[in-house]
């Protein structure tokens, strides 16, 4: 290869770096708001590690039975969608050679319609149906989760159609007359030939209509009725203020996807290993031999990277006491919210004594014009109504060694503070 | 041998759309023959193993197998299995499961299976792989395990669709002679389709000689080779030496045509010609090159070629004569080595002669492209 100058490989390594940000970087901040206490996601400031929102996470009853929802919806849709996924692309194999791209279109169209006009029709038609057969309204046609996964398989199906049609493309209907020439009813052949074949399409296509029908919104917002999913309860999750509960999830979400495609690539590679050596599969596929296992195999490697941090992390979770860090936190904060109390006390009984000795019109006018001494003016423009008042009622406390002016400073933590302040800060 | 099951194929006519694929079919096969059918690629010769074996139906006509009329049968109902020319192994299934699949699908318990696939195992010195996928087997093991799945089935009809034509050269060899030797052991009658007129020719009890959708010509090896009814047969099965003429007379079987170029040429009649030439048709002589000889003073003028050599190859057991005749008509001539130097001079300008028994005439026709 030839080796390419220095600055395309750094705008290279740039490029790779800002496009995997891109990627995955909003997957990572999320993940790591699920660790910080603070009570909305965030990672700035940072409060104190904490692992509260996992136990909150299953604590909490709408996202649990959204969950719920969510795996009944999937495993009927995985069902249903697969099936008709296969019928479709049988068909497609059998059917008139002048009627295949028509037909073809016809079932891809799903595929085309808005996820939002798919929901609704459902809706609609089941409604209808409903009412011809003169059901009450809360008949099982008008179940949510029954509406869920028609409406999902209606566009679900097509994808699935789309993987074995592929695969079908690859079969040798040489092998289905094979079977019949001896002696197989056409069940048998289907059973016993093409249904071995196509099963690494069943297998893919199971997964991808799962996680089409899990992440689905557009068209389970208008057919799940009651039946809440796990997308609809986090929508609306968002809609009434979220916490970090969310991200919880999302880790949780992220880690299982990850220990998923690790695993595949383990199995993968392992197959790919045997047959470089010549062994036959079988050899490799079952069984765990510890050296053997993780030998020229770097997914291996990584895997157990990933399961042991993931045990280390549950264990320290497990002892770990976020607590006395969380006080601390607690007390820093209030003895910083202390401080910039008594920098306002302090500022209020200034202008009182200002006032006092100039009296109000005084006041008025200097602020408008903005004379004399920078320090004195500044606690001149503290002068809402509501300050005096404040100030008024704490008269008494007196402000011992405390700079006003640092003080200030303090305030901006307090975001109903910074009104007051910012006048101030304007002057000097 | 007689004791296998005979076919016949009656009038039998096959279309798709409008294209016909096979054309009047007339063809009968004793029990226990090994029958091929040979042709070049799309003269239909494979259609007609596939309305056999039940994935097509004729169009008009008859198929009887032992005297049963198949029409409306399915492939998984007729007494024939049929060996694919890409073979068609299950992939995803072990060697022994693909030998035992037809016994399989009669729920035949899996240690019967296994028995029956051991013996078979053994028929075709596989012994020891029987739990491997097809695809850890070579070329000439798939073939076998193939032929072992089919017979397995015990149909009455083996049928074989250029099941060698994947093999190379050595291997196929091999494998004719084997396939001759299982048939004569098993004793059911084999229908071979090939392209190869060498496999047909080594293997066959009798061949059809197919041109697009027509059978030609239906005999023994020895017949379709030496009696040929067609110029496509005589054309098509072996090299051949041909010269167009007009028919001058016609006495005791022979004819003496006028070619074009090469003068008066006396040949025979062919069995399938017989009845078909009158005086003044045009017809064609066929002479096989090792027909032809270096000729004898007594050679009788119609039976005298005159020709200068061009080349000459040496092949080992003969020698191969490339030669031009007058008006620059060329012919090959084929030499036995008997050890003396026989190679000719390019130029050298030679007399041959041939048997008029040997020389063939018939009716002018079709010819098999080169």
């Amino acid at each position: 290869m030839i080796k390419q100058p220095l600055y395309i490989r750094i705008g290279l390594a740039l490029y790779l770096f800002m496009f995997f940000t891109y990627l995955i970087g909003p997957l990572i901040l999320m993940s790591i708001t699920a660790f910080n206490s603070a009570s909305f996601p965030q990672i700035t400031p940072w409060e104190v590690l904490t692992f509260e929102w996992f136990p909150k996470l299953f604590s909490d009853d709408r996202i649990l039975r959204g969950l719920k929802y969510s795996l009944y919806v999937g495993f009927f849709t995985v069902i249903l969608s697969v099936s008709m996924g296969l019928a479709g692309a049988l068909m497609l194999t059998q059917i008139w050679p002048k009627l295949r791209s028509t037909y073809y279109t016809i079932i891809i169209a799903p595929i085309l319609v808005p996820g939002v006009v798919i929901g609704i029709s459902t809706l609609v038609f089941w409604a209808e149906i409903n009412r011809i057969l003169g059901f009450s309204a809360d008949s099982y046609l008008q179940n949510g989760i029954f509406l869920s996964v028609l409406g999902q398989s209606t566009f679900i199906a097509s994808y699935c159609m789309l993987v074995f049609v592929a695969r079908l493309q690859r079969y040798d209907t040489g092998l289905t007359e094979a079977a019949l020439d001896l002696g197989a009813t056409h069940l048998q052949a289907f059973r016993r030939i093409q249904l071995p074949f196509l099963a690494p399409a069943m297998a893919s296509s199971s997964v991808l209509a799962f996680l089409a029908s899990f992440e689905n919104y557009n068209t389970t917002i208008f057919t799940h009725q009651k039946f809440a999913t796990l997308t609809i309860v986090l929508s609306q999750k968002v809609r009434y203020g979220i916490d970090p509960t969310i991200s919880a999830l999302a880790f949780i979400i992220v880690c299982l996807t990850v220990l998923g495609a690790l695993i595949h690539e383990v199995r993968t590679r392992r197959v790919q290993l045997a047959l470089a050596n010549g062994a036959p599969v079988g050899a490799v596929t079952g069984g765990f031999k510890a050296p053997k296992f993780f030998a020229g195999n770097p997914a291996a490697v990584v895997l157990g990277l990933f399961v042991g941090a993931a045990v280390l992390i549950i264990g320290f979770a497990q002892v770990y006491d976020p607590a006395p860090a969380k006080q601390a936190y607690t007390d820093q904060k209030r003895a910083i919210q202390k401080k910039a109390i008594e920098a306002i006390q302090q500022k209020a009984r200034d202008k009182v004594r200002e006032r006092q000795m100039k009296g109000p019109k005084v006041f008025e006018t200097k602020k408008g014009t903005g004379t004399g001494s920078p320090g004195k003016d500044s606690f001149g423009s503290v002068f809402k109504p509501n300050n005096l008042d404040e100030a008024a009622g704490t008269k008494k406390k007196k402000p011992v060694g405390v700079n006003p002016g640092k003080g200030a400073f303090g305030n901006i933590w307090k975001s109903d503070n910074l009104d007051k302040v910012a006048p101030k800060e304007k002057g000097n | 041998m007689s004791s296998g099951v005979a076919v016949d194929l009656q009038d039998m006519w096959i279309k798709f759309g409008d294209f016909v694929a096979v054309r009047d079919a007339n063809v009968h096969i004793n029990g226990g023959d090994f029958f091929s059918f040979l042709g070049g690629s799309g003269c239909g010769k494979t259609t007609i193993l596939r309305a056999v074996s039940g994935f097509l139906e004729p169009a008009d006509g008859k198929i009887l197998i032992g005297g049963n009329d198949m029409k409306g049968k399915g492939p998984n109902e007729r007494p024939t299995a049929l060996i694919f020319q890409n073979l068609a192994l299950f992939p995803l299934m072990k060697v022994w499961e693909n030998i035992t699949f037809s016994m399989e699908v009669r729920g035949a318990s899996a240690g019967e299976r296994r028995k029956r696939a051991d013996e078979l195992l053994d028929m075709i010195a596989l012994s020891d792989q029987g739990d491997k996928l097809p695809s850890e087997l070579s070329g000439g093991q798939k073939q076998r395990v193939a032929i072992a799945r089919a017979l397995c089935a015990e149909p009455d009809v083996l049928l074989l669709d250029e099941p060698l034509s994947a093999l190379d050269l050595g291997l196929r060899h091999h494998m004719r002679t084997e396939l001759r030797e299982i048939q004569k052991r098993v004793g059911i009658t084999f229908i071979y389709i090939t392209h190869d007129q060498g496999e047909a020719l080594t293997m066959s009890d009798n061949v059809a000689v197919m041109r697009t959708a027509v059978i030609d010509q239906i005999g023994s090896g020895k017949s379709v080779y030496d009696d040929p009814s067609t110029s496509f047969v005589a054309s098509f099965v072996g090299m051949n030496n041909m010269f167009r003429g007009k028919v001058k007379s016609i006495s005791k079987g022979q004819a003496l045509v006028e070619t074009n170029r090469t003068g008066n040429l006396l040949a025979r009649i062919t069995t399938g010609a017989t009845g078909k030439l009158a005086v003044g048709d045009d017809a064609m002589v066929f002479i096989r090159p090792e027909g032809l000889h270096i000729a004898e003073k007594s050679a009788k003028s119609n039976t005298r070629i005159k020709a200068n050599v061009r080349h000459s190859e040496f092949e080992g057991t003969s020698y191969n004569v490339f030669l031009e005749g007058d008006a620059g008509k060329e012919m090959k001539m084929s030499l036995v080595n008997r050890g003396e130097a026989r190679l000719y001079e390019p130029g050298a300008e030679l007399t041959l002669q041939f048997d008029a028994t040997q020389a063939v005439v018939v009716p002018a026709g079709e010819l098999a492209s080169e």
